[in-house]
């Protein structure tokens, strides 16, 4: 019965889209304020698109391989990047990873263990994290 | 031959069907809901700790998966031991054995620390840890299993469910043996390290599986006005009997083993004497009710379905006290890192470690128990699982009684 | 139902069998790449231990405590990790905190001798947390130190069953003070990491670092492999014993005066 296919064709296609739209308006779209003018260690359509393969091979290196002083670094990006107000990237939508992860949608894992604030670290004989 | 005119049906569900069906969602929402309180505040609500780190999701999940290898016990005697009288009671045997499979492991992942993290469980294995291969053995059980249910079912295949059933007989010990090395393999905790504990789970999943069938099949006919002769409930009650005596004389040996080592007085003193709520469920729970009473109950002569019955959920009740006692009893008993010292630290080093059971976790374990009946149930309905009439003209008709 | 073969039987056998072979040459394109990045990875590991870059297996990191030394009532080396770790008692029980590093208060039941020692995770050569764990994230790294990476842990606490030390904990709630060199998080195990973010650095562990600082110097890090190290000086002259060496696992960690 191809007029029967069509029609529950339809109907599964109008009950997937239209939760597709139900978000829309309600999140606010993202936004990058740069704390630290400067660099990145790659140019941001580049960061976009490979940050998170960036993080997930770098993240077996170090803690692995034992490879310290990489480029890529969790807790370089966060001296970067938290938000001066306050000193996180986590808080707000307006801080820097929570505001496009929010956004799309997509649950940040890393934080469950890593510490999102800036300046906390133990040790004082280290400058950690510096880029 | 009497087994071609046997019938098997779909039951009704009128009488109390729904009722029960929405008792069991009940039950499963009092396990969601304790799962997600766990999950979103983390382990801190529970009994559990760094002492006693398996608790009663562990107890009620573990006797679930070994009743679960030992309730396709019914079916493996007709496809794998050729005793044919045994084949109309097959279907629900299988079934069953999926059902509580499926409640156990539920609850055993859902109180995973990380149980967002089922995907990296599925895909990055050690291979020299037990978890890791049981990934693949009780995959692979649903899928023989079910294979062996299909063609149990599908009456055209059904020349193919002999080879099934010997499979899934053959997977289903390996997997109960790996069950029982998760912890025959911990070498630290004097409770453990012993080889006899595989085949002790195997021998244990022969009671509990075939106790919980007995009463699964019992209501299941009750229920839809089935009726369930003397001779098949004598022949299951036998091998129920054998199985729970065969449980008795392992732990028999295994506790006569550890007595037998000097260095394991402690733990043995432990939890054959004075270890509190452990060793009143091991005399009480385990022995006395899990094997002394079902073994009188079976084998004393005029043995009635009542009886029968009692001994099966005297059987589950044991079952359940073994399980606290092996995985709570062995974690009490503290690590011997320093022999002849007596050992104080902040972390609890040297000491009896006690364990107080959260509602929250315990929902966790009962929810297992309502994911197991509702397939159960609802499969009754669904799938033509039991046979119309197991009385004992229909089974056997040449028989004299 | 006839048994002769309709030209259109004959092409769905031809299109099932190419589907067939697509699908498994797709499959196995699919896994290559990564095979091949696995072997990458792999070769580009041995190149750079050898430049010193990465951990190496030239080394073996260990720690000798001498127990004469090690005072009755004393905690640096407790306050130092929990300092260094960022490792705060728990909301909950006292039994659900997490605890890297205990004073173990030890006498001898029959002489009334009285032994005070620091235990912690034993690093040892052959783990059982390493066996047990079904993801792969308790490992041992190349230089000896055992960790738990967390991007895999399950937190199925099997590792906890089979250390024979009591040296995992299990974080039992969500943590919001961690020392961003030491990630840390709820549903995950942890253990003593013997400082592997200190050791990477040239440091000591912040235990033996405190303990030296103190009056005891009870406790001494190094490399067990380097001959010319005090550790293996020391071994290789004074009587040490590993705890439960009957196990045969070969920790890391040596007491004296036991």
């Amino acid at each position: 019965m191809p007029r029967r296919l069509l029609q529950l064709l339809l109907l599964l296609l109008a009950a997937v889209a239209l939760p597709v739209h139900a978000g829309e308006g309600h999140v606010p779209k993202p936004v990058l304020t740069i704390e630290h003018p400067g660099q990145c260690i790659a140019p941001p359509e580049v960061m976009r698109r490979t940050h998170m393969d960036m993080l997930k091979h770098q993240r077996d290196k170090t803690l692995r391989l034992g490879e310290r002083g990489a480029k890529i670094s969790l807790n370089g990006c966060i001296e970067c990047h938290a938000s001066r107000k306050t000193g996180s990237v986590l808080g707000s939508n307006e801080n820097f990873c929570q505001s496009c992860h929010a956004y799309v949608a997509v649950k940040l894992d890393c934080f469950e263990c890593h510490q999102p604030k800036t300046g906390m670290l133990k040790s004082a004989a280290t400058a950690g994290g510096q880029p | 031959m009497a087994n071609t005119a046997i019938t098997f049906r779909a039951i009704d569900g009128k009488g109390g069907f729904y009722g029960l069906l929405a008792a069991c969602g009940a039950l499963l929402l009092l396990g969601a809901y304790g799962y997600f309180q766990m999950e979103h505040h983390g382990h801190i609500i529970t009994g559990m700790d760094n002492q006693i780190v398996w608790g009663m999701p562990h107890v009620i999940a573990l006797f679930l998966i070994v009743a679960a290898s030992g309730a396709l016990n019914v079916a493996s005697t007709a496809s794998v031991f050729g005793k044919s009288i045994y084949k109309p009671l097959a279907p629900l045997s299988a079934l069953l054995s999926l059902a509580l499979m499926g409640g156990g492991l539920a609850v055993l992942m859902l109180d995973l620390g990380r149980s967002d993290r089922m995907i990296v469980a599925a895909t990055h294995f050690n291979f020299k840890s037990m978890f890791a291969l049981n990934v693949f053995l009780y995959t692979g059980f649903f899928t023989i299993v079910g294979a062996y249910l299909w063609l149990m079912l599908e009456r055209r295949m059904n020349r193919w469910s002999q080879a099934a059933g010997v499979a899934a007989f053959i997977w289903r010990l390996t997997l109960t043996t790996g069950t029982g090395s998760v912890f025959g393999f911990l070498v630290a905790r004097e409770a453990y390290q012993s080889a006899l504990l595989a085949p002790m789970f195997i021998v244990l999943s022969f009671a509990y599986g075939t106790a919980l069938y007995l009463l699964t099949l019992a209501a299941a006919c009750a229920a839809d006005g089935r009726p369930l002769g003397d001779i098949i409930l004598n022949k299951l009650k036998n091998l129920l009997a054998t199985f729970v005596a065969a449980s008795l004389y392992f732990v028999t040996v295994f506790h006569l083993t550890n007595l037998y080592f000097t260095r394991n007085h402690g733990v043995e003193q432990f939890i054959l004497l004075d270890g509190g709520i452990i060793t009143g469920l091991f005399w009480l729970g385990q022995i006395a009710i899990g094997y002394v009473l079902p073994l009188v109950l079976l084998l004393a002569p005029g043995a009635t379905l009542g009886r029968i019955l009692t001994a099966c959920v005297a059987i589950v009740i044991g079952g359940l006290s073994q399980m606290y006692v092996t995985i709570i009893g062995g974690q009490a008993w503290p690590l011997d890192l320093f022999p002849g010292y007596a050992a104080k630290s902040s972390f609890f080093d040297g000491e009896i470690h006690s364990y107080a059971p959260s509602l929250v976790e315990t929902f966790l374990g009962l929810g297992g128990f309502a994911i197991a009946a509702i397939i159960v149930i609802i499969a009754l309905k669904v799938l033509r699982l039991l046979p119309e009439k197991l009385d004992n003209a229909t089974l056997d008709p040449h028989h004299s009684k | 139902m006839s048994e002769q073969q309709t030209p259109d039987a004959g092409r769905r056998d031809f299109l099932g069998a190419t589907a067939a072979a697509t699908a498994a040459g797709l499959g196995f394109v699919a896994l290559a790449p990564g095979m091949q990045l696995i072997k990458f990875a792999e070769a580009n590991a041995s190149t750079n231990a050898a430049t010193g870059q990465f951990a190496s297996s030239k080394v073996r990191w260990g720690m000798l405590i001498d127990t004469t030394r090690c005072a009755t009532g004393c905690t640096d080396c407790v306050t130092a990790c929990a300092t260094e770790n960022a490792i705060q008692p728990g909301s909950g029980r006292p039994g659900q905190s997490s605890q890297w590093i205990r004073k173990i208060e030890l006498k001898e039941q029959k002489t009334g001798r009285e032994i005070s020692l620091p235990m912690m995770c034993q690093h040892c050569a052959e783990p059982p947390c390493v066996d047990v764990c079904p993801t792969g994230a308790s490992f041992k790294r190349a230089d000896g130190i055992v960790l738990v990476d967390r991007h895999s842990c399950i937190g199925c606490r099997y590792c906890m069953m089979a250390c024979p030390y009591k040296a995992r904990s299990f974080v039992h709630e969500p943590l919001t003070q961690q020392n961003p060199e030491v990630p840390r998080g709820k549903g995950c195990v942890e253990s003593c990491t013997l400082c592997v973010h200190r050791v990477d650095k040239g440091e000591q562990p912040a235990c033996v670092e405190a303990c030296s600082k103190g009056e005891h110097t009870a406790m001494l890090f190094g490399d067990l492999n380097n001959p010319d190290s005090e550790i293996a000086k020391r071994i290789a002259t004074t009587a040490t014993s590993q705890v439960r060496a009957d196990l045969r696992l070969d920790p890391g960690v040596r007491f004296q005066g036991i």
